[in-house]
């Protein structure tokens, strides 16, 4: 069996919930989405159409209801929940819309535990990768020490930690005004290519879509979000 | 590893306030705990063994404890007089290797006097194997001077030095106005011997036969001895007279003969075994100190699971980003067991202090009580036992915290909150 030629492939992914009427709402109705190493691709989307969901099945975080979702290799449906929480140590960054930084840590244990939870601790990688966020004399300071622009930086370093062959991020500007959100997106973006890790965001923001060159619209790839769409959710 | 520390570490300086009260109420149950066990085989130890180097006593007909508390332990009153007629008996009886006659009845500032013979200082030990010692620049009374030789105790307590003179008081308890005429010499302070003699002072018994306003009444009438210069033997009386024996069967032959055949004297023999007796009839007193104790542990128990279990839901957050970020299930659980154990291990650490602190303060009123001196750093197997079962009951209260963490939903709990 040759290796696969994607960091990330999703074929036939089906996800539900069920509302509190009891009825079951479809989510996610992919059919087939790939993206290579070191590919940055854009997924955009209003809210809704399933864009966190979707990170999060992808992540292993959820599980899908049928259908392959193969990162690095492996399909995170024949994992069990404790292979998937390490496959996603070790393989996967994410960058979440409010950062979610762990509040009672320092910038450096928030981006240290990242890689302990993966191959193990790697403090000098840690250290480089908030000085190339621009946070390296702002290592031992606590979330709240930090501005929000500085937190998006630290997040970044994060999902970079633990040398991830993909990155997600969720609306990563979502909480920055533009000039902000235009530097951080480029610190995402380049930082990524800089090591060597796929990303895939996802954004309803026009300014941050227009910085990819490969844009998915999220409600024609998710035909369940389409669904949903199209019903008027918001 | 380096995580779980980490989170754990993280988790005791998110909630230092909580984590503080619960430890120090882990630390009173545990010092408690630990308090309670040592005192009671210390005192037990102390009382029924350590005390004195005498092997019975003899006294009037009563209560063998009335005795041993009276004559050892220079605690409660004399159950009454012995004829001279029986002191002298005793000395002669081939089985007694020495004997001593104590009198009673004066004290100096509530510190008992006991009028004793010379040859307590030299036939008898302070303690078991430790000879009786007078300080640098002291020595023992002349039995036939108004000489006395104070304890350690009440020589710091009172002032008294080498070259002191003091009045006693008439009785055993202090009574300012009670005061006798006759000024006693201290000629001498014993080495401390960790035991009641420390709380004694000692001066010739003749000195007691002869003090003011003292009548013996050997004969069975009143005679006052201060008027004569030579007290007749059938007037003198004693209160007790300790004695030596020449081996435990000697023991047992008297006290048949004493106290089960005899009608006008008691033998406390063994000492020890008659303060076994009260320990014993005081059992259920421990129990209820026991109980009390384990209950404390209990509470403080259910106070680490409680501050735990309060902050989950606050921790819901971090604990889902923690496994957003790759963290098992049973590693967020096994961290929120290891902070609730080391909550516990830092109650246990500082249950020694609370340990020490409780020790010292009783073993300072049993010594100003009873001069029975109780080690606070003396081995006791609870001391070992107590904090580990401290900790493993910490973490026994970590388990549903513990639980709550494990099924803490992370997609729930990543959702923006604003």
């Amino acid at each position: 069996m040759s290796p696969s030629p994607h960091v990330l492939h999703l074929a036939g992914l089906r996800k539900s919930f069920r509302s509190p009427d009891g009825s079951v709402q479809p989510i996610l109705d992919i059919d087939s989405f790939a993206l290579a190493p070191g590919e940055q691709v854009a997924l955009a989307g209003a809210s809704g159409t399933g864009k966190t969901t979707l990170l999060h099945v992808i992540a292993g975080i959820l599980t899908a209801d049928s259908g392959v979702i193969e990162l690095a290799g492996t399909d995170l449906a024949r994992l069990s929940e404790a292979a998937r929480d390490r496959h996603r140590a070790l393989h996967l960054g994410y960058v979440f819309q409010t950062f979610l930084l762990l509040q009672g840590y320092s910038a450096l244990e928030n981006v240290l535990l990242a890689q302990m939870f993966g191959a193990g601790a790697d403090e000098r990688r840690a250290r480089e990768l908030l000085d190339r966020v621009g946070l390296g004399d702002r290592i031992h300071h606590r979330p709240a020490q930090l501005s929000v622009g500085q937190q998006q930086r630290v997040a970044v370093a994060r999902a970079l930690a633990g040398k991830p062959s993909l990155v997600l991020a969720d609306e990563p500007t979502g909480s920055l005004d533009p000039t902000r959100a235009r530097d951080a997106l480029a610190l995402l973006c380049d930082a990524c290519r800089e090591q060597g890790a796929a990303l895939l965001v996802v954004s309803h923001d026009r300014d941050v879509l227009a910085r990819f060159e490969r844009v998915h619209d999220l409600a024609e790839l998710n035909r369940a979000g389409r669904a949903v769409t199209a019903g008027g959710s918001a | 590893m380096r995580a779980l520390l980490l989170m754990v570490r993280r988790g005791l300086a998110q909630h230092k306030l909580s984590s503080s009260i619960t430890a120090g109420s882990l630390a009173l149950a545990c010092g408690l705990v630990m308090a309670v066990f040592a005192l009671r085989e210390q005192s037990y130890a102390a009382f029924t063994g350590g005390s004195t180097a005498f092997d019975a006593v003899l006294g009037a007909r009563g209560s063998q404890l009335q005795l041993v508390l009276n004559t050892v332990f220079h605690l409660e009153t004399s159950p009454g007089n012995l004829p001279w007629s029986l002191v002298q008996a005793i000395e002669r009886d081939p089985r007694v290797k020495a004997a001593v006659p104590y009198a009673v009845g004066d004290n100096y500032k509530g510190f008992r006097i006991v009028g004793t013979g010379a040859n307590l200082f030299s036939d008898f030990e302070a303690r078991k194997g430790d000879p009786w010692r007078v300080q640098p620049g002291g020595r023992f009374f002349e039995p036939t001077l108004r000489e006395a030789v104070i304890g350690d105790f009440v020589a710091r307590r009172t002032g008294l030095r080498v070259g002191s003179r003091f009045q006693p008081y008439h009785g055993l308890t202090y009574v300012e106005s009670a005061k006798h005429e006759e000024q006693y010499l201290v000629v001498g302070i014993l080495e401390p011997t960790r035991t009641p003699a420390d709380r004694a002072i000692w001066i010739p018994i003749e000195g007691i036969f002869r003090m003011g306003g003292h009548v013996l009444r050997g004969t069975g009438e009143a005679f006052d001895a201060s008027k004569v210069a030579e007290i007749p033997d059938e007037a003198k009386e004693a209160s007790s007279v300790m004695l030596k024996l020449k081996s435990p069967q000697a023991g047992f032959t008297l006290d048949a003969e004493i106290n089960k055949q005899g009608k006008v004297a008691t033998l406390a023999f063994p000492i020890g075994g008659v303060m076994a007796e009260l320990f014993d009839k005081l059992g259920w007193m421990n129990r209820v100190l026991e109980a009390v104790a384990y209950l404390t542990v209990l509470v403080a128990a259910g106070s680490v699971m409680a501050s735990l279990y309060n902050t989950m839901n606050e921790r819901r957050r971090s604990l889902a980003i923690l496994r957003a970020l790759g963290a098992r299930r049973t590693t967020i659980s096994a961290a929120i067991v290891l902070e609730a154990s080391a909550i516990a291990a830092l109650g246990a650490l500082l249950g020694f202090a609370v340990y020490v602190a409780i020790l010292s303060g009783a073993a300072e009123l049993v010594r100003a009580r009873t001069g029975v001196v109780l080690d606070a750093w003396a081995w006791h197997p609870a001391l070992v036992a107590a904090p580990l079962g401290i900790i493993a009951l910490g973490a026994l209260a970590g388990l549903l915290p513990a639980l709550s963490a494990y099924r803490t939903d992370v997609a729930r709990n990543l959702q923006p909150t604003s």
